[in-house]
């Protein structure tokens, strides 16, 4: 071996690299896995569902394998009034997230409230289910399995359903379509809280993959743009083509995500649409040409979903 | 070149390994920087072209970044270590035909992984974005191979000890290894929350700290000493340089999160480490620039000095800003902006790409046993890259600290936007420079190949005069 001058070297490079990596990897793991899930954390798990990057149930990320979000304001069995509630429904065969699956995640005190209180350890993937995000007396939050607790099923609660939401299939397009390459979700903890709001807590992010904070940011901040801005016109006309509501944009257009016809039907002819939007840039004629509104099935729905559902 | 994919090791001339990893790494670097060419314009005129919507911006930022780190920069340090760790060791290439295949597979995994983000199909992890199927591709197929030929390389050598350069090299390759497997462990074990993010940077981290900043440092340890004809300045002060670049550099990960709501004590831990960053940059600099001593007219004549002390030149800047902007005191201000854009760029594409560069320029002379085609040609080539790369470093820099003080003083983002304009222009201007800088450079290159000067047995293309 012809490296055997080289012995106390190549041992020293490992004692060095190893005890790099013990500081830098195991130390930082214990001690960010003890951390306790947050309510904001319970619920971008449930609403983001298990996975948002590349993943075998979803492979070519196209929103799959996601729960949807529904608002309630009255009880799914019973049909009484109640207060606006937010539900997230696990349609049968739906992958649950971590914190659902894996007892490491939650954190101690909230994984208790929600064994006991949520009897969330009845729920499973295969028959699907609804869930909530309750916070008890003493204020620790947990997720509530509600089809045991209180009888709702998938099908009940989404046709009772005021409002749904898919904003796990729009997180999945957040990340195709790279929207986290300019636009982060992560305002700054020294200087941020005036134009974007509330820094993350380390908490908030428990069992949500990928986090996506982004790093470079060319746009504003999003973790909270639905509280900003909660126009779902707004929205629409921005990401079929941002120039419409903001002139100086530079985002690129987003008018392929409505797919081939809008939501009542009718063929979108982007072609067309971008002659008559150019004949208004040029100031050729007054108005731009009407934005299409997206199907209920379409990409651009979820995107539109996932932004208003950041509140 | 297909044929010596069946050939007997010994039917494939020496050198051929390197040759073709020099080719692609020139040919993917033209790509690279032609998609990052057409990326700044897209920052610059979102609307001047409609309906391609293959590429869109999000799309393709990635693909960019992909194509210069592991198309230009991995596979011009291939093409480095085929050729300097045999020279080094005073003997022939572990295993050519291996290269040959290492090469091959290389450039058809590239192809696939660039394709795979370019359709959008992500991990959603900056610089991890492959996806699984792809990182494991990369470690076993496309890093595995290489790193073994450079290994056995070495410990096949016929000298006594071992030079400077192949510490790196063979020191790097198994950091490089290790990283990939621990970085992308969120993918592997699905991983969530706040780890998941750390892991992210983990690897970013250590994939530059690791492997670009310290091979692109060996390579110039070769260079350096082997055109002037100085001996390096000093053996103890690379020992410095390399033990240190395995202490200090590998620590510091967190300090890319430093707004994040990470720990605080890693936070503070990894910005102390990351000052610390100056040891091995300081020794390393020196080192080289000490080595030049009576030598310095060849930064003016010399092609290859002329790349390589440029890069060293421009890692002065690069650690300072490295060292310092990652403390509280400076991150605040100017995290998450086009510093850091300027910063990365100042990393790849000014110290490591001129190194390499430099690196690639000779070893295709010395390979192919031709002098350089066109002195002028190059030069071209280096002021292109200096001048480009300039513009771009400046204006990123400028738009940089304008997002800074937006940040601060809360103006809307929008005329944040208005205000970069300007700079988004001279930022796509100068990669474009870049861009066709480097096709002049595949261009003489193509030339030398058909029409250079031959090198005699025992000369140096350095004592050779050119004819253009």
């Amino acid at each position: 071996m012809a490296f055997r001058e080289y012995r106390i070297g190549c041992i020293m490079f490992g004692v060095a690299l190893s005890a790099s990596m013990f500081v830098t990897i195991f130390l930082p793991g214990i001690d960010i896995s003890a951390r306790s899930s947050t309510k904001i954390a319970l619920e971008k798990q449930l609403t983001y569902g298990w996975e948002s990057g590349f993943n075998y149930y979803d492979p070519f990320l196209q929103g799959k394998d996601k729960p949807i979000m529904v608002v309630l304001t009255k009880d799914p069995r019973t049909g009484a009034a109640m207060d606006k509630t937010d539900a997230y429904v696990f349609p049968a065969g739906t992958h649950f997230p971590d914190g659902l699956t894996h007892d490491n995640i939650l954190g101690e005190k909230v994984q208790a409230a929600s064994t006991t209180k949520g009897r969330i350890g009845e729920a499973s993937e295969a028959a699907g289910g609804v869930f909530l995000v309750r916070v008890d007396a003493d204020d620790t939050p947990y997720i509530e399995y509600a089809t045991a607790t209180r009888g709702w099923t998938t099908d009940a609660v989404l046709k009772a359903a005021d409002q749904q939401f898919l904003a796990g299939g729009g997180k999945t397009m957040f990340i195709r379509e790279g929207c986290w390459w300019c636009h982060t979700l992560l305002p700054e903890e020294t200087q941020d809280w005036q134009t974007f709001g509330r820094p993350p807590m380390t908490g908030d992010f428990n069992g949500e993959s990928p986090t996506t904070f982004g790093s470079d940011r060319k746009a504003p901040d999003l973790l909270h743009v639905g509280s900003r801005n909660s126009s779902r016109e707004w929205m629409t006309m921005h990401f079929f083509n941002p120039r419409l509501v903001q002139p100086h944009s530079i985002m690129p257009r987003y008018d392929y995500l409505w797919g081939n016809k809008d939501k009542d039907g009718n063929k979108i002819d982007l072609h067309a649409w971008d002659k008559e939007y150019m004949a208004y840039a040029e100031g050729d004629s007054v108005y731009p040409p009407e934005v299409p509104v997206p199907a209920d099935d379409s990409e651009a729905r979820m995107l539109i979903d996932f932004v208003l559902n950041l509140k | 070149m297909l044929k010596y994919l069946f050939a007997k090791e010994d039917d494939i001339p020496q050198g051929t390994t390197a040759l073709f990893f020099a080719v692609s790494s020139i040919a993917w670097f033209i790509i690279g920087t032609g998609l990052g060419s057409f990326n700044a314009a897209k920052l610059a005129f979102p609307d001047w072209y409609h309906g391609l919507y293959a590429l869109q911006f999000g799309h393709m930022r990635q693909v960019h970044v992909h194509a210069v780190i592991f198309g230009w920069i991995a596979m011009a340090f291939a093409a480095s270590m085929m050729y300097i760790t045999p020279a080094l060791g005073n003997t022939k290439l572990w295993s050519e035909k291996l290269g040959v295949w290492n090469c091959l597979l290389y450039n058809i995994g590239l192809c696939l992984a660039l394709a795979l983000l370019w359709t959008g199909i992500t991990s959603g992890r900056e610089y991890s974005d492959h996806i699984w199927p792809i990182d494991l591709y990369i470690a076993f197929v496309m890093v595995v191979p290489w790193s073994l030929n450079v290994w056995m390389t070495i410990v096949n050598r016929r000298t006594q000890g071992i030079y400077t350069s192949n510490w790196f090299f063979a020191g790097c390759m198994f950091m490089t290894i290790i990283v990939f497997l621990v970085g992308n462990l969120p993918e592997w074990f699905h991983l969530t929350g706040l780890n998941e993010a750390y892991m992210t940077w983990w690897f970013a981290h250590n994939i530059l700290g690791l492997l670009i900043t310290p091979v692109a440092a060996a390579i110039t340890y070769y260079i350096v000493p082997k055109i002037t004809g100085n001996p390096l300045y000093s053996h103890r002060v690379g020992h410095l340089h390399f033990w240190s670049i395995v202490v200090f550099y590998s620590t510091p990960a967190a300090h890319h999160l430093m707004s994040s709501p990470l720990p605080e004590w890693l936070k503070s831990f990894a910005s102390v480490e990351g000052v610390l960053i100056l040891v091995p940059a300081v020794a390393y600099v020196c080192n080289i620039l000490l080595t030049m001593q009576g030598k310095w007219s060849l930064f003016v004549s010399n092609i290859e000095i002329k790349f390589t002390i440029t890069g060293v030149l421009l890692a002065i800047p690069l650690n300072m800003q490295g060292g310092f902007q990652q403390t509280r005191a400076i991150n605040w201000y100017i995290h998450g902006t086009g510093w850091i854009v300027a910063h990365a760029h100042l990393a790849l594409l000014g110290f490591s790409t001129f190194a390499e560069a430099a690196a690639v320029y000779y070893g295709m002379q010395v390979l192919l046993r031709r002098k350089l085609y066109s002195a002028s040609l190059a030069n071209f080539h280096f002021w292109m890259l200096l001048i480009g790369f300039s513009l771009y470093w400046t204006s990123m820099t400028i738009a940089g600290l304008i997002q800074g003080a937006a940040k601060i003083y809360e103006v809307p983002y929008v005329d944040v936007v208005i205000a970069e304009h300007p700079y988004m222009i001279v930022r796509w201007l100068g990669g474009t420079m870049v861009f066709f800088g480097n096709i002049i450079w595949l261009y003489n290159m193509v030339m030398t190949a058909r029409a250079g000067v031959v090198i005699p047995a025992g000369r140096q293309p350095v004592e050779i005069a050119y004819t253009r």
